[in-house]
């Protein structure tokens, strides 16, 4: 297998990961940005963003269209829709495997992978998906016209949503897991004040129902353990958001709930392993505090490569001798 | 108009053209938004890919939108993009809400006789 040698590996393309990725490549140091969907994480699924300090106001595709052409205009090497197949974070030399057979080293590595949509993980939820269920209010909300629907989840975007998705649904019943919302005041009193919803406390979607489209579902009430089957039209979830690291357990530290353990210079506790965004361990999670970060551990990662001890000759020979570039 | 870098069928005969001049032909139906980007995304890398299929995209919400969306196929279809995959001019597989490129390129696989140009690196 051949070894291909950058000076910086970034796995993850958002706006953490570009801007590293910007940051360095403008350093002079060749750097390769892995991403395993489409370039911008994210950003790609927001419609419209008004906080981007400079541009009043611009769709998430085009924002991360244009950090995507900059970072390869400082010439990052960028590598969308692949599939980390091995990661070896040890040692000087750092190495990643790709799509099982292209092979990557680099002395320093930025995590930047970011954080996704919660799933329900219960039986039905993936063979329906767009048939019924749906995870975008925005994007399939006028199938629902004049329809019954659920909306699951407690937080602010669900009750949003919820409320959002009363200009076209019938009816829009909210199935929350606990007694109480983690919802800020305005969107609890909002969404009570609805008169076309519903509260469901206390309860779980245990199974969606249904043979073309989703037909039904079943809700546990999860004190009583009681289940009900419920027929419905369509079911939103919005449960929350995780970060896209278990792949990582193991290789660096993480905290109980998966979050990429830093310190103020975004060093993980492997030395030349830097990350950056929405995986790490803070609190508040914005493309501007993204792109912060993808600032600080770029400049941390340029200070390790013109600090930190030689890397082996051995190792960076042998993978030269293989390099293919 | 789609923001995409896909050549759009914005027309009836565009489409009707499409379908008869191309064996295999994959059209993404959508809009520009979160479920659908990515689709378009791993259709722009696969166009590089697999050279006998036609890549196609087409605007939900535009005037030729219900060729897609009225489909027998799509009937049952309520998240978007709607994503049809035609084989000498007929439906061999529709797939509903965002894809990965390994559950696209599955498809291409399965459905139609593909020759890949060989991978696009770097
Ligand atoms: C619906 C929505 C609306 C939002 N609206 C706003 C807003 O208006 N303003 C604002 O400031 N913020 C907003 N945010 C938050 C903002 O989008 C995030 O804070 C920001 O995108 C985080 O950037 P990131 O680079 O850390 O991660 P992400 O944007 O999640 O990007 C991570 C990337 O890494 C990739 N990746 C993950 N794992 C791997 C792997 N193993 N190998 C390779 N690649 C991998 C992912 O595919 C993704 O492309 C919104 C978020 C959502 C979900």
């Amino acid at each position: 297998m051949d070894t291909n040698i950058f000076d910086a590996i970034v796995i993850g393309a958002g706006p953490a990961g570009l801007t590293a990725g910007m940051y360095l490549a403008r350093a002079k140091a060749r750097t390769l940005i892995l991403n395993d969907g489409t370039a911008g994480g994210q950003m790609v699924l927001t419609h419209e963003i008004a906080n981007y300090p400079g541009v009043e106001s611009i769709s998430g595709y085009q924002l991360a269209t244009i950090m995507r052409n900059q970072a390869k205009h400082f010439g990052c090497t960028i590598r969308t829709n692949v599939k980390i197949t091995e990661l070896d974070l040890d040692g000087e030399m750092k190495s990643v495997e790709v799509n099982g057979k292209d092979r990557y080293g680099a002395r320093t590595i930025i995590l930047a992978p970011g954080g996704r949509s919660r799933t329900l993980g219960v039986p039905g939820e993936d063979r329906l998906k767009g048939k019924g269920i749906s995870y975008c209010a925005t994007c399939d909300g006028d199938f629902f016209q004049d329809k019954d629907i659920i909306v699951v989840g407690g937080g602010n975007s669900a009750l949003e949503e919820a409320v959002s998705l009363t200009k076209y649904a019938r009816s829009v019943t909210i199935v929350h897991q606990f007694d109480h919302f983690q919802a800020f005041p305005h969107a609890i009193e909002e969404a009570q004040a609805n008169p076309k919803i519903r509260f469901v406390m206390e309860s779980r979607i245990a199974e969606f129902i249904g043979d073309e489209a989703l037909e039904r579902v079943r809700i546990e009430h999860i004190p009583t353990q009681q289940l009900t089957e419920t027929p419905i039209d369509g079911v939103f979830v919005f449960i929350g958001y995780m970060p896209n690291t278990e792949s990582l357990r193991g290789k660096v530290a993480l905290t109980d709930s998966g979050e990429i353990v830093v310190s103020s210079l975004l060093e993980t506790n492997v030395p030349g392993v830097f990350a950056a965004g929405d995986a790490t361990t803070k609190r508040f999670r914005q493309i501007t505090t993204a792109v912060a970060d993808g600032t600080v551990s770029a400049l941390a990662a340029m200070e390790y490569l013109r600090t930190a001890a030689a890397p082996d000759a051995r190792t960076v020979i042998a993978a030269q001798e293989e390099m293919v570039v | 108009m789609l923001q995409t870098n896909l050549k759009h069928i914005t027309t009836e005969q565009e489409f009707r053209d499409t379908l008869k001049n191309n064996e295999q032909v994959m059209v993404c139906c959508g809009r520009m938004g979160p479920m659908c980007i990515p689709v378009y995304g791993v259709m722009e890398e696969l166009e590089g890919e697999y050279g006998n299929v036609a890549f196609r995209d087409m605007e939900f919400d535009g005037p030729i939108g219900h060729l897609i969306r009225t489909l027998p196929e799509c009937s049952s279809f309520r998240g978007l993009p709607f994503t049809v995959y035609f084989k000498n001019g007929k439906v061999v597989k529709a797939t509903s809400s965002i894809q990965t490129r390994d559950q696209v390129t599955g498809i291409l696989d399965q459905h139609f006789s593909v020759k890949q140009h060989g991978h696009k690196h770097l």
